[in-house]
């Protein structure tokens, strides 16, 4: 009988990584997975908003108005873009994601008022028909890239980097490479696809501000261009947009999802959304082109809560992509056998990868892809879109303000230490911000 | 005719006309004068009209061409012809990196030299060089072909899909994946008919031809080494 008590567990080897070594030992190759970083970092939650009492009024919550549009893109586009709630749905692919997938996706940004995002691979005829605003991926690929389709876009989001996987490309593996995305991609069936991570034709941010000549040339500068980054070097990066041309940039932290990397660059590259965030608006600030060129950001963006204090932060607006999956049933407790047979279990599943979603979302197999009815699956991320919306609501009426762009650093607080030095706001209970006046 | 003076009207303007032609328009023939370099000059076009730039063009000259048929009499900056659909562009002097990247379909021609990552993700274009190109031409090049009738710098091919490359110089070296194959009949008698196409003479029995190994198009831990 082994006292369990007695048993050292090391901190240096815990059982999961003993797990994954002898997993190298065995297979010789880098573990590749979908999803986000899954290690602790500060995040939304090490944050709280203030409210109002004696020195701030708060707006009734059932009665007086808060507003939540917001217009993107309106410096240099004859049709910006205009939406509802600053809410999007981030960039994701046909062929990572199956048809009823991008479906519902589109149909529930339509019912809300908001954007939905290509991804490798080009637009499909479905997803340009079920979203009303639908911005336009220009990625390192080209992968499906057609003029026509761009031509189709209310908005072109040229990506140069992703928060999984900042300075990375993009990878299919082949069982997700059936014959109508090969077809797309001019790919042969079944190859492991594995996308550039450097655009073919210009190499840095002065080429790139020629491009985005060329791009708003080709579409008569009639829509936004945004500039897509993963956070790593995020103030050097944003000033560099911003000299590029960039109408508006997105901003991904470390958490934020994919639907294939190497583990190893989603855990390990890359800072957090929190620390990117505050960097980007202080370039911004900087420039004096805060709220002129709008910032998105995304990476880990779960609750209204979290909606709240990246716009308090500075945002204009934020991205959702692994959340948005979750609202139609990614991990949800359902056809349990079928994640017992990728090895895992709802709620840790993260084999997007394989294409054999249990759910029916990130596959291309019909069979599975069925379980996802694409109306039902609109209900559902309308409603959490709704829920996202009306808890950002509550709280920029609680602490007084009539538009959820009120919302200011000010209205902030850090429960951690770490948080109050990568958001910028105080310690709660301090006025000690770690990092500034010399503190 | 319609003779645009690149000195008198902007770019912007020139695209503008040139995207408002109509189906079926008569305006089919334009002379274009004065480019001295500018960017993006003739983009997006999507109509079948025949453009004559006299002098040097700058950057994505004739970017995403759909139809239209473009000369450009100099020498061209970076990323000419970058995804090209359809139609021809040709350039009678010498191009910078990234002449025809992820091109589609239609027609390249470069009469003098291309420079780096010619070719780079070419998914159905064909294009013809007169003369040498540099390193990382072809890289992850899908489908179509590449003409060089001079020389081809480091990393020919690196990653290639299904493109066909056909060198009549020396090649620096190629890259992972990249291999010599062998030209049959039926590879002569397509580089013949591309070269016919460009308007370029040659002699069709130096050339060889490259394309990909397929090795490394499902990973296999014995292929590791060469990523």
């Amino acid at each position: 009988m082994v006292d369990e008590r007695k048993l050292k567990r090391s901190e240096t080897f815990p059982p999961e990584t003993i797990a994954e070594i002898q997993r190298a030992a065995d297979e010789g190759i880098y573990s590749i997975r979908g999803s986000g970083a899954k290690r602790r970092v500060p995040n939304f939650d090490d944050l709280i908003l203030l409210g109002a009492s004696m020195s701030r009024y708060p707006l009734e919550g059932y009665r007086e108005a808060c507003e939540t549009n917001v217009t993107i893109g309106a410096r240099n586009a004859k049709k910006p873009i205009e939406l509802d709630i600053p809410i999007t749905i981030a960039g994701m692919s046909f062929g990572a994601l199956g048809a009823n997938a991008k479906k519902a996706l589109g149909l529930a940004a339509t019912m809300m008022g908001t954007s939905t995002t290509t991804g490798d691979g080009g637009m499909t005829d479905e997803e340009r028909e079920a979203s009303k605003i639908l911005v336009y991926q220009y990625l390192p690929s080209r992968y499906g890239m057609q003029p026509d389709q761009l031509r189709r876009a209310d908005a072109i989001e040229i990506v140069v980097g992703q928060g999984a996987k900042p300075g990375g490309g993009g990878m299919l593996l082949g069982q997700k490479i059936t014959e109508r995305v090969a077809n797309m991609r001019i790919l042969p069936e079944g190859i492991d696809q594995r996308s550039a991570c450097r655009h073919p034709d210009f190499t840095g941010p002065d080429d790139l501000q020629i491009k985005i000549q060329e791009l708003r040339e080709i579409t008569d500068w009639q829509i936004p261009i945004y500039i897509k980054i993963g956070a790593s070097r995020t103030r050097y990066d944003v000033m560099l947009a911003v000299k590029a041309g960039a109408d508006a940039i997105v901003l991904d932290g470390m958490q934020g999802g994919t639907a294939a990397s190497q583990d190893v660059f989603i855990e390990d590259v890359g800072i957090p959304t929190l620390p990117a965030l505050r960097q980007a608006v202080e370039a911004l600030q900087e420039l004096d082109l805060h709220r002129e060129i709008q910032l998105i950001v995304s990476g880990g963006i779960r609750t209204g809560a979290d909606v709240a204090k990246a716009l308090a932060m500075g945002a204009d607006a934020v991205s959702l992509g692994m959340a948005s999956l979750m609202a139609l049933n990614c991990n949800a407790p359902i056809y349990i056998e079928d994640y017992e047979a990728l090895g895992t279990k709802p709620g840790y599943c993260h084999h997007c990868h394989t294409g054999r979603c249990p759910v029916g979302v990130t596959t291309q197999d019909p069979e599975l892809e069925a379980r996802l009815d694409p109306e039902e699956g609109a209900r559902r991320v309308r409603n959490y879109l709704t829920t996202l919306t009306l808890e950002c609501q509550t709280l920029a009426r609680a602490c007084g303000k009539s538009h959820v762009h009120n919302l200011e650093p000010e209205d902030l607080a850090a429960l951690t230490i770490e948080a109050a030095a990568m958001a910028g706001v105080p310690l709660a209970g301090t006025d000690w911000i770690p990092g500034h006046n010399g503190g | 005719m319609s003779a645009v003076d690149l000195a008198e009207i902007s770019v912007r303007e020139l695209n503008q006309r040139l995207h408002d032609l109509a189906p079926g328009a008569n305006e089919t023939e334009w002379t274009i004068s004065n480019p001295r370099g500018r960017h993006a000059i003739a983009v997006g076009l999507d109509a079948p009209a025949n453009l004559h730039i006299d002098g040097h063009v700058g950057y994505y000259c004739g970017g995403m061409n759909k139809q239209a048929s473009i000369q450009i009499d100099g020498n061209a900056g970076q990323g000419l012809a970058e995804n090209i659909m359809s139609g021809t562009v040709h350039c009678t002097g010498n191009a910078s990196q990234s002449a025809g990247a992820s091109g589609h379909g239609g027609l390249v021609v470069v009469e003098g030299d291309a420079s780096s990552r010619c070719g780079i993700s070419m998914k159905g274009v064909d294009i013809v060089v007169g003369g040498s190109i540099g390193h990382f031409s072809a890289f992850m090049a899908q489908a179509g072909h590449l003409v060089v009738c001079g020389d081809a710098g480091d990393g020919l091919g690196d990653s290639i899909y299904e493109a066909f490359i056909y060198v009549g110089g020396n090649v620096g070296s190629l890259g992972a994946d990249c291999i010599e194959k062998e030209m049959t009949d039926a590879h002569r008698q397509t580089l013949a008919e591309l070269l016919a196409k460009a308007g370029i003479e040659d002699d069709i029995t130096r050339f060889r031809r490259f394309g990909s190994a397929r090795e490394l198009y499902n990973f296999n831990i014995d292929n590791a080494g060469n990523y």
